[in-house]
């Protein structure tokens, strides 16, 4: 196989998100956990709950510094591997990134050094300020990371200067405000609080089973299920959110996830497992339900979804206008003063489809003179690979539905006060807990494939494919920092997953259980970390 | 709405670009101490217990500081697009390099205290070495090859390409400024320890911080001297330049000669300043290391950190980032900004978090301010890395 400049850095671009995705959604639950914790235990006093935190802090410590330190990658990728977009797009762009250094990352990166070092340093509620002040951070980096994102996706509040040739703000609100953005954002943080809840509960889970740290791990239980449930509702109810707004404006990503070859008459059915063939442009088989495709992508019984194969139809079109644009675009460049009045109106009347002319230039040097077969060809481009599409998100809904079921059971044991029963009668839910961890996980990937590669061939959705995005790199160049960054992100892995389950092992301290008031007086405790670090 | 025009567009690039230069040394101050300290650490501490103090001085707060890396990233993208395109990814395997020993460094600083195996600690010492050293050095590295051109060009739809190579960065005058980078921030990074250490690492640190500084004179005079004789030429504008001016970086004429980067000193006597607060930084803190004023002296060491990069700036005024083999293709401070509009919210989104993190990062460093020695580390030592 092989592989040119724009796939290696796709695939550099995938592995180091994907990689770093792999922390970043445990920092944000796990942040807000502790400082729900905390919060408990300021309000009444009880030293159990600050060894929760301090026990719960350690692997969210562990967890934190990969989080920091791939996310420095990302911060500089842009401009490493994605130079022509980063010119292209950085008055947008650029900005919700610096936002969220100021406001965000630097709240969260300072005072996360208080957290670790400042329980003898400050009064108890300074600390849990902290703490809190970590945990908006944290949340407040999702937010403008996504704005960013969001614009990517559904590119508003910006036109396309010919004279500077690149997308320029025409409204800061609407890009702050893109509902995408805010859907999206809504989205990963509640994904992120599942991550964390279903990590608590899987671990404290553990704990029962081996009749250990029981009255931590019981306590840790009735907070990661209370908080895991309302996540889990909003993360489908939001996901949903997501879809709605996915076909306002992604259309063909939607179709996708569904491998919808044609438009059905309203309301259309779901397909609840299929066999998409790209090559045959059809299901090979499809088990449908219907009409609540219809329901779930437009509210409404009468709205048509568009199939597949009319988008690309309607892509052909947008490619004929775009050729225009692009052909108004050179002589613009080649003559940016002198250049008629008239040239310019063409261009500003068909911009908006100026991306559509790039999906030819694979085909064609010169969009104008483009055959009807290289328009088919450009316009098929426009349809991500269906198969991997339809099913990631099928595991991620079904992984979205299974958090729902465990944190209402847990939420229903723990607020019932039957969770010792659990450790006698029903030893199989807690092994379904353990078992459970690495799910959210893997949901979390998927959702990202989906919303990722299910945009493509667009970097920013309409207006520039990613292939034109890329870097003026040579392939020996990407290749070597692909094998660089797999092999330290592999070595870190490694060594972070045993640290973690090292320090799960070693487990909370319990502190005197035959003392009654190691759990009720609020008395300086030393030595309360699960053990010392020589 | 038109709140944006209450400034004009050519001040507001005039005022980016003296953001840009706070952010460069709001990073090399903060983040810079760290660095050198990271630097030092397999040389100045012997045992596990003076590694750890020397660590233990930075380790609650570093990570704070490195965000002015990150944000100095973030805002050269919203506010020079084309600059953080081209360096990034004309410096590409640099970067890499930076970015690889930059990632270190985080979990070195967690992971270290988490096995008390001598083998484990000691490769992470050295993961903190490699993490602060390379990018101390590449940095200054990068600033030589600016100084000089990078070897880009831009075709008509701003698409970059290089000629350059790798190993083509690390010639003679760049290799010359990466010193000079290493050499100041180990001098920084001296000077914090001396503050923060005592006993033994305070000595040690007391030495390495003056040979530094005395190093740092002779580097910066000599970067200077290559630099005044036309040893390094620099770049000019010869064509007319509207300061308001839509961002186009192709519509200018540009020259290469030796000298043209003393012209901002001649035509405005007071820039002078700017090396002169190098000097003056480097010279003090020189002089009182060698006294007991520990604050003061690392207030001289600021200083030196300042006025070094700021000499840069001032010198290649309005250039920002030149090319060696399509001059007028060279980026500078009127046709390489992002537009009026985004400069504008950035201003006042910079306006209104800057004091604020400026407030809470001084808090923090007033909670956290004491000597760090055996005694503290034996009785935190649960949560002290």
């Amino acid at each position: 196989m092989e592989f040119d400049v724009v796939d290696l850095s796709r695939l550099q671009f995938a592995m180091t998100a994907l990689y770093h995705f792999l922390f970043v959604p445990l920092t944000i639950g796990l942040s807000v956990l502790l400082a729900t914790m905390e919060t408990v235990y300021v309000m009444t006093g009880r030293e159990i709950w600050k060894r929760m935190v301090k026990f719960w802090g350690t692997l969210f410590g562990i967890n934190f510094v990969l989080g920091v330190a791939t996310g420095l990658t990302m911060e500089f990728q842009f401009g490493m591997n994605w130079a022509y977009f980063s010119q292209f797009v950085g008055d947008v762009f650029g900005a919700p990134l610096a936002i969220e250094g100021l406001m965000a990352f630097f709240l969260e990166a300072t005072f996360v050094g208080l957290f670790f070092f400042g329980w003898d340093k400050l009064s108890r509620r300074q600390h849990l300020a902290a703490t809190w002040a970590v945990a908006i951070g944290t949340n407040l980096s999702a937010l403008w990371i996504l704005i960013a994102n969001g614009w990517m996706q559904h590119p508003v509040g910006s036109v396309f200067n010919p004279d500077t040739m690149r997308m320029e703000v025409s409204s800061f609100y609407d890009v702050l405000f893109n509902p995408v953005a805010q859907a999206k954002f809504v989205h990963t943080v509640s994904a992120g609080y599942i991550t964390a809840a279903m990590f608590m509960l899987g671990i404290s889970a553990w704990y029962m089973l081996q009749g250990r740290h029981v009255r931590i791990a019981k306590r840790s239980m009735a907070i990661a299920s209370a908080f895991g449930f309302a996540s889990a509702l909003s993360v489908v109810v939001l996901g949903d959110e997501s879809g709605y707004e996915a076909n306002l404006n992604q259309k063909m990503k939607l179709a996708t996830i569904e491998a919808m070859w044609e438009t059905e008459p309203a309301p259309a059915s779901f397909n609840l497992v299929a066999w998409p063939d790209m090559k045959g442009r059809d299901n090979l088989f499809a088990i449908e339900v219907p009409f609540v495709m219809g329901l779930i992508a437009t509210r409404s019984l009468d709205t048509v979804i568009p199939g597949i194969k009319d988008l690309v139809e309607h892509s052909k079109d947008r490619i004929v206008q775009g050729a225009i644009a692009w052909d108004a675009l050179q002589k613009i460049r080649s003559d940016p003063k002198g250049v008629d009045e008239e040239v310019r109106n063409t261009f500003a009347r068909n911009s908006e489809s100026l991306g559509y002319a790039y999906l030819l230039l694979p085909f064609t040097d010169n969009p104008m003179e483009a055959t009807a077969d290289q328009v088919d060809a450009a316009a098929w481009s426009t349809v991500p690979n269906v198969l991997p599409m339809f099913y990631a998100f099928r595991i991620m809904v079904a992984c979205g539905f299974f958090f729902i079921l465990m944190t209402a059971v847990f939420f229903y044991y723990s607020s019932s006060g039957q969770l010792d029963a659990l450790r006698e009668k029903r030893r199989w839910l807690l092994h379904i807990a353990v078992w459970s961890i690495p799910l959210p996980w893997i949901a979390c990937e998927m959702g990202w494939f989906v919303a990722e590669y299910g945009r493509q061939p667009w970097i920013i959705e309409s207006m520039l494919p990613t292939a034109v995005g890329v870097s003026s790199l040579s392939v020996t160049e990407v290749l070597l920092t692909l094998a660089g960054f797999v092999a330290l992100y592999s070595t870190l892995l490694v060594i972070e997953v045993a640290l973690m389950i090292k320090y799960v092992r070693i487990g909370p301290d319990d502190g005197d259980p035959a003392d009654p008031s190691s759990e009720t007086s609020p008395r300086p405790v030393s030595g309360a970390a699960p053990v010392p670090a020589e | 709405m038109v709140l944006h025009e209450l400034i004009d567009y050519s001040t507001l690039k005039m005022i980016w670009w003296l953001l840009l230069g706070v952010l460069l040394i709001g990073f090399a101050v903060m983040d810079g101490f760290d660095m050198g300290v990271g630097t030092l650490l397999p040389f100045i501490a012997e045992t596990d217990i003076e590694r750890r103090i020397v660590i233990n001085t930075i380790g609650a707060t570093w990570e704070g500081n490195q965000v002015w890396f990150i944000l100095a990233g973030g805002a050269i993208f919203a506010a020079w697009p084309p600059l953080y395109a081209i360096s990034f990814s004309g410096f590409y395997l640099a970067m890499f390099v930076v970015l690889a020993a930059m990632i270190l460094r985080p979990v070195a600083f967690k992971y270290r205290s988490k096995r008390p195996d001598p083998s484990w600690r000691s490769a992470w010492d050295w993961a903190l070495f490699t993490g602060s050293f390379v990018p101390a050095l590449v940095f200054g590295v990068a600033v030589g090859n600016v100084l000089l051109g990078v070897p880009y060009k831009l075709d008509s739809d701003l698409r970059m390409t290089y000629d350059g190579s790798f190993f083509g960065l690390f010639s003679l005058f760049p290799l010359l400024c990466g010193l000079l980078s290493v050499t100041m921030l180990v001098m920084h990074g001296s000077v914090w320890l001396v503050m923060r250490a005592s006993g033994d690492i305070a000595r040690r640190a007391r030495r390495t911080g003056t040979v530094a500084a005395g190093f740092g004179i002779v580097l910066f005079a000599l970067g200077g001297y290559l630099v005044a004789t036309g040893f390094v030429e620099g770049f000019r504008i010869t064509s007319e330049v509207d300061p308001n001016m839509a961002a186009n970086p192709l519509a200018k004429q540009v020259v290469v000669e030796g000298g043209a980067w003393m012209r901002n000193y001649a035509a405005h006597p007071i820039l002078w300043l700017a090396p002169a607060i190098g000097f003056l930084g480097l010279v003090g803190t020189l002089i009182l290391l060698q006294t007991r004023l520990e604050m003061l002296v690392f207030g001289f060491s600021k200083l030196a950190v300042f006025g070094i990069i700021s000499t840069v700036g001032v010198s290649m005024f309005p250039f920002i980032l030149p090319s060696s083999v399509q001059p007028e293709a060279s980026l500078t401070v009127w046709d390489a900004a992002s537009t009026h509009r985004t400069l504008f919210n950035m201003l006042v989104a910079t306006a209104i978090f800057l004091p604020i993190i400026l407030v809470y990062t001084a808090w923090v460093y007033k909670v956290l301010w004491g000597k760090v020695d055996e005694e503290t580390i034996e009785r935190d030592n649960h949560t002290a890395y």
